[in-house]
């Protein structure tokens, strides 16, 4: 059976959704089957528009850390977090979106970007998919 | 058999090693894919890629300013 990695999403910040999907693509690149679990605020980056609207977990400064960070971030080349999640599907990565915070936070299935979304579920898909893997993170 | 060519020069982690994994997933059994890149920690993990896939590296070739990775699939 395939090595697999499977990484909780439970922050918005813009810096922990980059970890989250460089890491998701990494492990697919390595060749491991990778499944992501959006939960909280982690699953607010699912709405439309929303991939690239998380603060800075630090520094964010009413929003000038973040612009800050993101300048450098173009003068290094680094990819969008849009990109990152297109190759992520592209390299067959799977997405798991949180019930539970959709209900307690209002959010509907037609506000999620659903073209991501390969299953709905709760602790129990986490767990499924967690059981056998071998890495798993908590970001 | 089929010669594959994937510039990344100038791109920075992760992006080397998924576009080689995206070149390698479309390649047929048989062809070559040649990666190259300047981003240096690229160069030591995309033979580690190669490795946990199973996949033969041809050759690597590398001046002071750029790498080129050659695998087999």
């Amino acid at each position: 059976m395939t090595d697999k990695t499977v990484i909780v999403v439970h922050s918005g910040d813009m810096d922990k959704l980059y970890s989250a999907l460089i890491i998701g693509n990494g492990a697919l690149a390595m060749g491991m089957d990778v499944s992501m679990y959006f939960t909280f605020w982690g699953l607010q980056r699912l709405k439309k528009g929303g991939l690239e609207k998380g603060p800075l977990s630090k520094m964010h400064m009413l929003g000038l850390g973040k612009w800050m960070i993101k300048k450098r971030m173009k003068q290094a080349n680094v990819a969008s977090l849009e990109r990152l999640m297109n190759d992520y599907k592209e390299l067959g990565g799977k997405i798991l979106a949180c019930e539970m915070t959709m209900e307690i936070m209002g959010v509907k299935a037609d506000e999620l970007r659903s073209e991501w979304i390969d299953e709905y579920g709760a602790v129990g898909s986490y767990i499924n998919e967690a059981r056998d893997a071998q890495i798993t993170l908590f970001i | 058999m089929a010669e594959i060519e994937i510039d990344t020069r100038g791109e920075t982690c992760p992006v080397p090693l998924v576009e080689c994994r995206k070149a390698l997933r479309k390649a047929e059994s048989g062809d070559e894919v040649t990666i190259i890149g300047t981003h240096p920690a690229s160069k030591k993990e995309i033979p580690m890629a190669c490795k946990a896939l199973g996949l033969e590296i041809v050759d690597i070739k590398e001046d002071d300013k750029e790498w080129k990775i050659k695998i087999r699939k």
